[in-house]
């Protein structure tokens, strides 16, 4: 059941996002109404493929690399829809949705079978370090898709080629402003994630890091960067272009962690 | 039935013309009245402004009973030359009259494009139509639609963002940039022309405030206090980029008044704080090597040059967008008028029927008299009726068909004159 709801919610991002896209080309208001429709009906489906395989499998279902995928892609998409609640910006739909298709394409070539929970990863702490640091992660993704608006943007009042996206995004200073914004959520979050998986880790290992695991050296990396970011920003006054390149570059190390570096992974 | 809208505007008429008709309050107000009293005209209303005069009519004739009266009536009312009004005016009949209208109100057909005066502007000739009892169910409905349209087009085209001068491109790059200007300062420095009306932009656009430099203090102060902004000396400037977002340069220096090393120093103070610099002084002002230092735009003649032609394209763009949105509506309006014909032109085809058929099946009772049964009569009756329903059926389903396509006008008119229904009411 949740594997044919998958299906089904790819099917409903790949429509959404082709919509996001023509909207900007074409900017008719149908095309972005049409496409937000469509994305929350697919979001509606994913939530219910998450649901079904918490229940197929009686547990978190965060254990693998499919489900990871899954559940990443589903909060990048509830965060987009929430940032939506607040500020009607279709052309952010451009940047998350191919991203939350994206992550699903590279899910469907997983194993998408139920395996029994590992005794370790059976803890009250899987539920609580992994829905704070993805929530986290796909904050900071949502922030980096509008570090990325910024950036061109930003070489187009530079470079003064006024195109059709020059009418199409929003202001700098919007752009700057939402981005941080959403980073000012994600980092505490993802903080959380860590202290939390590094508290499980311990009680499990007797250590607080594991420096053989790739995926925890990788979070810690990540950590340093998002907090230099921060501290650039409110302390050294860092603007513009070099904290949106930061920050995409931030989401990129984010994304190539998870895909290289299974969860969980002896 | 004719809609008509007869009247000029500032691309027919010039301006002379056009005031002597600039029509308010009590001229407007008799003016109503008078075509109200006109033998013709069903209902009336007046639209003016600066740029136009135009009259939205319903009249039971075509154009060519009313216009006559009308020109009458303002050469000699507002003193026109006697070839004024034939030379400077326009008539629209119908669908053109219907879709003019949605243009105008849309500010499609303004002298700046897109201008949104205009509809708070027809919102009040048809606030005032309405109070003098001018408008009918015709003007009404067709009032209403327009208003629709205009919103359409604001919100489905991006007709009215786009500027289109070069003092005003300044001021939607600054959007661009800074978003909200409530909160920026601008310095204003040297007392260019199009430097002083882009100045006049921003404030009209919310900037926080205006600082003003110029070669001499009096002329300075005397351009602040029209900004209700600070003068300050002109060798000045640099120092106050800490605190300035926009900078707009029109003097009259041979030589750069400020250096990129200068702006980089400025840019540390600021902690990076975004500038927006305009030069549009020739020779300019501003070395062009400053737009390399990151977080600041610098933006010379030529290059605001390039972002109004980019904007002149883009509108055509959206004038055509909107210019579909138009002929939609009116499409949807013509289908709403022919509908107020079409109900009674079916209503009568089968009240004509139906008087034929009783007729008819009267006479053949009559002659078959006592011989038919009363099974009999039942069945020739149902026959008859069958008959008549069968006949009818296509047409009447084209009719409606025809409705919902909105080509009624022409059916309803054939339908008329092949089963002699006579001429239409109303």
């Amino acid at each position: 059941m949740n594997v044919q709801l998958f299906y089904l919610t790819l099917l409903f991002y790949a429509v959404a996002t082709v919509g996001y896209l023509a909207y900007l080309v074409w900017v008719k208001k149908p095309l972005w109404v049409t496409s937000r429709v469509v994305l929350i009906i697919g979001f509606l489906c994913h939530t219910a493929s998450i649901v079904a395989r918490y229940v197929e499998a009686g547990y978190t279902p965060v254990t693998n690399r499919f489900e990871s995928l899954v559940v990443f892609s589903w909060l990048l998409v509830a965060v987009y829809l929430a940032v939506q609640l607040r500020h009607t910006l279709p052309v952010l739909g451009a940047f998350v949705t191919p991203l939350a298709l994206g992550l699903l394409l590279l899910a469907s070539f997983r194993s998408k079978e139920i395996v029994p929970l590992d005794r370790l990863l059976d803890s009250n702490w899987l539920p609580a370090h992994v829905w704070f640091a993805f929530l986290g992660d796909a904050l900071l993704g949502v922030s980096a898709c509008f570090a990325a608006m910024y950036l061109i943007q930003e070489k187009i009042l530079k470079k003064k080629k006024i195109g059709p996206l020059y009418y199409r995004l929003p202001s700098l200073e919007v752009l700057d402003r939402l981005s941080y914004r959403c980073i000012s959520f994600g980092f505490p979050l993802l903080t959380i994630g860590i202290l939390t998986g590094s508290i499980w880790l311990k009680s499990i290992q007797g250590g607080y890091i594991d420096w053989q695991d790739g995926r925890q050296t990788a979070s810690l990396l990540i950590w340093f960067l998002y907090a230099g970011l921060l501290h650039g920003r409110l302390i050294a006054g860092w603007r513009g272009r070099r904290i949106a390149w930061m920050n995409v570059i931030g989401f990129l190390v984010i994304l190539v962690t998870f895909l290289q570096l299974s969860h969980f992974q002896k | 039935m004719e809609i008509l809208c007869i009247g000029l505007n500032h691309e027919t008429a010039p301006v002379a013309v056009r005031e002597r008709l600039a029509l308010t309050g009590d001229s407007l107000q008799e003016t109503l009245t008078w075509l109200k009293g006109q033998p013709n005209v069903q209902e009336a209303l007046v639209l003016s402004t600066c740029n136009r005069v135009e009259l939205y009519l319903v009249t039971e004739q075509g154009a060519g009973q009313v216009d006559p009266v009308i020109r009458e009536y303002f050469t000699d009312r507002f003193g026109l030359e006697e070839d004024d009004w034939g030379r400077f005016h326009y008539q629209y009949g119908y669908h053109k009259a219907i879709a003019h209208l949605f243009r105008v109100t849309s500010g499609m057909d303004s002298m700046v494009i897109g201008e949104p005066q205009i509809t708070g502007q027809v919102k009040e000739a048809y606030r005032q139509a309405v109070h003098q009892k001018a408008v009918g169910t015709i003007l009404n409905r067709l009032f209403h639609k327009c208003f629709h349209v205009s919103k359409r087009v604001r919100t489905e085209t991006e007709l009215a963002t786009r500027a289109v001068s070069v003092s005003y491109v300044a001021v939607e790059l600054a959007k661009k940039i800074f978003g909200d200007l409530s909160d920026r300062q601008a310095l204003l420095a040297g007392a260019g022309e199009m430097a002083e009306l882009a100045a006049r932009h921003l404030v009209n656009n919310g900037i926080a405030g205006i600082l003003v430099a110029s070669r001499t203090l009096e002329n300075a102060e005397r351009l602040a206090a029209s900004f209700q902004g600070k003068a300050i000396p002109l060798d000045s400037i640099a120092a106050s980029l800490a605190e300035i977002d926009i900078l707009l340069c029109s003097t009259a220096a041979p030589d750069y008044i400020l250096r990129a090393d200068q702006i980089r120093e400025a840019m540390r103070t600021r902690r990076h704080k975004p500038v927006f610099i305009i030069d549009i002084a020739v020779p300019r002002n501003i070395d062009p090597e400053v737009n390399t230092i990151d977080n600041v735009y610098l933006y010379d003649i030529d290059d605001l040059q390039t972002v109004l032609q980019a904007n002149k394209e883009e509108r055509k763009k959206e004038l055509k967008r909107a210019e579909s949105i138009v002929q939609d509506e009116v499409r949807a309006f013509l289908a709403w008028i022919s509908s107020l014909d079409l109900v009674p032109t079916i209503v009568s085809l089968r009240e004509r029927a139906e008087e034929i058929r009783v007729r008819e099946l009267e006479k053949a009772l009559s002659l078959l008299d006592a011989s038919v049964s009363g099974k009999d009569k039942k069945t020739m009756e149902a026959m008859s009726q069958a008959i008549v329903n069968k006949i009818l059926h296509d047409p009447v389903s084209t009719l409606k068909e025809a409705e919902e396509n909105g080509d009624t006008p022409g059916l309803v008119e054939a339908v008329r004159k092949l089963f002699s229904l006579g001429p239409k009411k109303g």
